[in-house]
């Protein structure tokens, strides 16, 4: 059976921590650099200025934000690999390393005595798959855009329109506030946990490929464009572009039930993967 | 663009509308949640509150990245501290209407400026000291000593808003 050292991957996940928080991923920093073109006046310019940021951030070795938000870790291993070592320490170990490396924020506290911020624990997401790789995918993600986020359970006769208005409606209430232009992840069916999970799987999902479900794929393009209409825009200060792109990830559900999750993402979806061969 | 330097008075905030555009010189202070909580270490007489808890400063730098936090989390301490002589507020997104009425009674003003860039804002702080609570981390109170730090006008002291004033252009 194929080994692994956990230090390779505590060495990969400090890497991803750094990488993460310091360059946007090229699909994310495009689909910004797209937008600018359908905007004029103030809002152009604060699309720009979002721009400079990021070629700031890169060239000074800074984090993009000064959120370098709760570090959140998907990790997919092969079932024929054998991790020698803790693999929760070594993840825990790396995040610690990379933000320490990086000057990254440590932003974690217990959520009621709320004393001694650290950079960890990281919220961790196993998945066990055949073969014999391992996957480990990091976003750093910015509470500004967490706390505006939310999950709904529908009746299951509610039609997608219906859905449709509650995304809306939701964006309309919080999007301003989470940094727009905004990325959206939505999760629908499973149980309460899994549409949650769904929803921040689909702020993984590369944008330059389409929703292997094409008819989800016309269903975000649907929500996209009455998001835009709402004319938020960047900053919340009005404009075309609300939100960036729309992703929806789906998994079956009870007879009884539809439950929705909405995870909003600010501009700044940060991101960072690697596969250990 | 409108150079305002701080600490503020009623006539340089008489004159700022919404959407006007600001170089911030002089003196803020940075202050979030935990620090609203306790007392401002700070006399509050015509100051600015940056909502922001910087990232650590790498080695050579001035400060790490210091973009704004949603200033909406500080709205239930705002109006006292209004009542108390604070007169700006520099953030990110939008204010409840009891505070935007508490600006209007106070004479205040409400600026925000570019959410999510910490890198880029950094650039315009030209001192960084320490003034209490070090032990929040982030979140403990700094003098910024800023340089054409630039925001936006979002909450005037008329009361007027930036995001009324775009919903009514947008075309919902």
């Amino acid at each position: 059976m194929r080994q692994i050292k956990a230090k390779e991957i505590e060495d990969t996940v400090a890497q991803l921590c750094l990488e993460a928080n310091r360059n946007l991923p090229k699909d994310v920093l495009l689909a910004i650099k797209e937008s600018i073109g359908k905007e004029r006046g103030r809002p152009k310019r604060i699309l720009e200025k979002i721009i400079e940021n990021c070629s700031l951030a890169k060239k000074e070795k800074l984090p993009l934000c000064q959120d370098t938000g709760l570090p959140i870790v998907f990790i997919d291993i092969g079932q024929k690999l054998k991790v020698k070592g803790d693999l929760e320490k070594a993840i825990n170990r790396g995040i610690k390393r990379g933000y320490q490396k990086g000057y990254f924020r440590n932003s974690i506290v217990h959520p009621l005595w709320r004393d001694n911020p650290q950079s960890i624990p990281a919220v961790i997401h196993f998945n066990i798959s055949s073969g014999n790789k391992i996957k480990i995918a990091l976003m750093p993600k910015g509470f500004g855009s967490e706390n505006a986020s939310v999950t709904y359970m529908f009746n299951p006769t509610a039609t997608i329109d219906e859905i449709g208005d509650w995304v809306i409606k939701i964006v309309k209430e919080k999007g301003a506030d989470a940094c727009p232009p905004l990325f959206i992840g939505i999760g629908i069916g499973g149980s309460l946990d899994k549409a949650v999970l769904l929803s921040k799987q689909a702020l993984l999902l590369p944008l330059n490929k389409e929703n292997p479900q094409a008819s989800l794929a016309t269903l975000e393009q649907k929500f996209l464009r009455r998001i835009n209409k709402l004319g938020i825009g960047p900053l919340g200060l009005g404009g075309k572009t609300t939100a960036l792109r729309v992703r929806i990830l789906a998994h079956p559900t009870h007879i009884a039930g539809l439950p929705v999750a909405l995870n909003l993402s600010c501009w700044a979806l940060r991101r960072a993967r690697k596969k250990l061969t | 663009m409108i150079h305002l330097e701080t600490p503020l008075t009623l006539t340089k905030i008489r004159k700022l509308r919404v959407g006007d555009e600001v170089l911030i010189n002089g003196i803020i202070y940075t202050a979030r949640d935990q620090a609203h909580i306790k007392k401002l270490p700070f006399p509050l007489k015509g100051q600015i509150i940056y909502y922001c808890g910087p990232a650590p400063t790498p080695p050579g730098k001035i400060i790490g990245s210091c973009g704004p936090t949603t200033s909406s989390r500080m709205d239930r301490f705002t109006p006292l501290l209004l009542k108390k002589g604070l007169k700006g507020m520099l953030g990110k997104g939008r204010r409840s209407e009891e505070v935007i009425r508490a600006i209007k009674k106070y004479k205040a003003i409400y600026l925000i400026t570019f959410g999510g860039c910490g890198a880029l804002l950094s650039t315009f702080v030209r001192r960084k000291e320490l003034v209490a609570y070090p032990e929040l981390g982030a979140e403990a109170v700094y003098r910024l000593d800023v340089e054409n730090f630039p925001a936006i006008v979002a909450v005037d002291c008329y009361g007027k808003d930036i995001w009324s004033k775009n919903a009514r252009k947008s075309t919902r």
